[in-house]
């Protein structure tokens, strides 16, 4: 499992007290509050991107893990973030440092929130991805091939789902790609043994440890 | 004691003979019949086969006469997506925010995928009459629009349209008390009232207390018999109040102090739970001995408890004998008095 390299309050640990108001501003769904924390930085967008919406979303997500705030309260801070971001940068990549290609998607399933919020977290980062969707483990590995993808994040509510990510990797092994794979969903939450059993490479309990497992991860295969 | 008596009798916060067990196992009954899990829920009969074949091989205490949540998307206009290896899942959400100002509630009686499950009802009740409580299942108003809207639309609505959001609990408020009263007519003892939203780690509990509590209120006076509520998974600890104060009996609990959970619920809901599913896959002998004797150990004091898995289903993957020494463990170990001052 990734470990997380946030805990506590946003300022505890981040020295950063733009993301310790953002992350109050996110739980109390104040939009005019994150508009003047934003003009207040005087940061870049691709600085705030970093400096301060990612170390946000990572400490709700740790406080969501630690039971102390709901999966609503993940999802609302994410959709702000996403709101912000499409009308700071009209609809722009702000290019941030992550250069493998990134892909998204869950696996024969249509419960996509966790998908979301994922995609939350990276946009939220300033990091670009490929939406895949909801697709079946066949049509995966060849978009994943087709792509060239060097990361794919998968999400897995079911149980069936989440052990669909062995057929992945074994599909993609027998292929030769070199593609490290990202796996979270409460199946992984629920035993933390599961993402080695499937052959992911790490597992995620949150949707923002995303971001620690891009940085954890090296270059190659798996 | 019959399962009817011991589970009645934990129910009144009282000590049967041994710790009640409830397999909540809805797959499985599949594979005792050699059939896929397509097939095996194409037809009532197939049902009540596969319960009554596995009450027989684990000697557990309930009939679990849930197929799968996707029939209650089906009866709104969803669809369900079959898998060779676990739970029939819902397919694309059939509901859009903006219809729900026009929505109606499908009846029960034009819906031939619930009509299945009452005809299953109705003969298992022929066969065990009062011996075997028979738990029927619905989604509750507050989670079933998971379903009928996807999660991420559902918290949209919440959010951005207070006013539909009341006008869908009604609506699903209605449609699930009268799904609970027609299995409860046809055989059903108890229902399991489904409602995962209601925990806080999946809604902040000031919205649970806005929405969720007060329709399961209604609904719950509205069903007429025992009810259930099950978080699948979920903890249950900061809402124990607000659970109690719906009118439930029981609580079905997830990954969370099951000592904690007992104390706060004691004499007021009997606590179901909270052996892990998934981890259950992989349990040998030691480790389901040691499960089930840790659940036991925490909560089985004083009656008020039944010993079950913590989502309100077993996963296709658990094998029939980890399932047969769960049996075997609560008969040997969950007698009452609990020996050495347990619990």
């Amino acid at each position: 499992m990734v470990t997380s390299c946030y805990s506590g309050n946003a300022a505890d640990d981040l020295d950063s007290p733009p993301a310790l108001l953002l992350e109050s501003a996110l739980i109390g769904m104040d939009r005019l509050a994150m508009q003047q924390i934003y003009a207040d930085s005087g940061l870049s967008p691709l600085c705030f991107c970093e400096q301060v919406i990612a170390p946000a979303l990572s400490v709700i997500g740790e406080k969501w893990d630690r039971g102390d705030l709901s999966l609503s309260h993940v999802y609302m801070s994410g959709r702000l973030c996403e709101e912000f971001m499409e009308q700071v940068l009209g609809g722009r990549s702000p290019f941030a440092g992550e250069h493998r290609r990134v892909a998204l998607a869950v696996l024969e399933d249509y419960h996509l929130l966790g998908k979301r919020l994922v995609g939350f977290v990276l946009k939220g980062a300033g990091i670009s991805y490929l939406d895949y969707g909801t697709v079946g483990a066949q049509e995966l590995v060849r978009r994943v091939q087709r792509d060239e993808v060097g990361v794919l994040l998968i999400s897995a509510l079911m149980l069936p789902s989440a052990l669909k990510v062995r057929e992945v990797r074994d599909a993609l092994d027998r292929l030769g790609v070199e593609c490290r794979i990202v796996v979270g969903g409460a199946p992984f939450r629920l035993d933390p043994a599961l993402y080695q059993e499937v052959g992911a490479d790490l597992g995620c309990d949150t949707a923002s440890q995303v971001l620690l497992a891009l940085a954890q991860l090296p270059e190659g295969k798996s | 004691m019959t399962s009817m008596e011991r589970v009645l009798t934990t129910a009144s916060h009282r000590e049967p003979d041994r710790v009640p067990l409830f397999l909540l196992l809805s797959l499985h009954g599949a594979r005792e019949l050699g059939l896929t899990i397509e097939n095996y829920f194409s037809r009532a009969e197939h049902v009540v086969q596969g319960q009554l074949r596995m009450l027989e091989r684990y000697g557990h205490d309930c009939i679990y006469s849930f197929f799968h949540a996707s029939l209650e998307a089906e009866a709104w206009g969803g669809s369900t997506i079959f898998k060779e290896d676990g739970p029939p899942n819902a397919g694309p959400p059939p509901v859009k925010a903006e219809a729900i100002a026009s929505l109606v509630p499908p009846r029960v009686a034009e819906q031939p995928g619930l009509r299945r499950v009452l005809d299953a009802q109705r003969a298992l009740r022929r066969e065990v009459g009062d011996s075997v409580p028979i738990v029927g299942v619905v989604m509750s108003p507050f989670s079933l629009p998971v379903m009928q809207l996807g999660f991420d639309h559902y918290l949209d609505l919440i959010f951005d349209r207070p006013d539909l959001m009341q006008r869908l609990m009604e609506l699903n408020g209605a449609f699930c008390a009268e799904w609970a009263n027609a299995q409860l007519a046809a055989g059903a003892h108890a229902i399991c009232y489904f409602d995962p939203l209601a925990s806080p780690k999946m809604i902040d509990p000031v919205l649970y207390r806005r929405y969720g509590a007060p329709a399961a209120q209604k609904t719950i006076a509205a069903i007429a018999g025992p009810t259930a509520t099950h978080l699948a998974s979920g903890p249950c600890l900061p809402v124990v109040d607000d659970l109690v104060a719906t009118g439930t009996a029981m609580v079905g609990v997830g990954e969370e102090d099951l000592v904690a959970v007992k104390e706060a619920c004691r004499g007021r809901l009997t606590v179901i739970g909270n052996l892990n599913g998934i981890r259950m896959r992989s349990w040998d002998e030691a480790a389901t001995l040691a499960a089930v004797k840790e659940a036991i150990d925490a909560a089985a004091s004083g009656g008020g408890f039944i010993l079950s898995d913590q989502h309100g289903e077993i996963p296709w993957q658990v094998p029939e004998t980890t399932l047969e020494l769960i049996g075997e463990a609560v008969r040997a170990y969950g007698r009452y008095p609990l020996t050495g001052g347990r619990g």
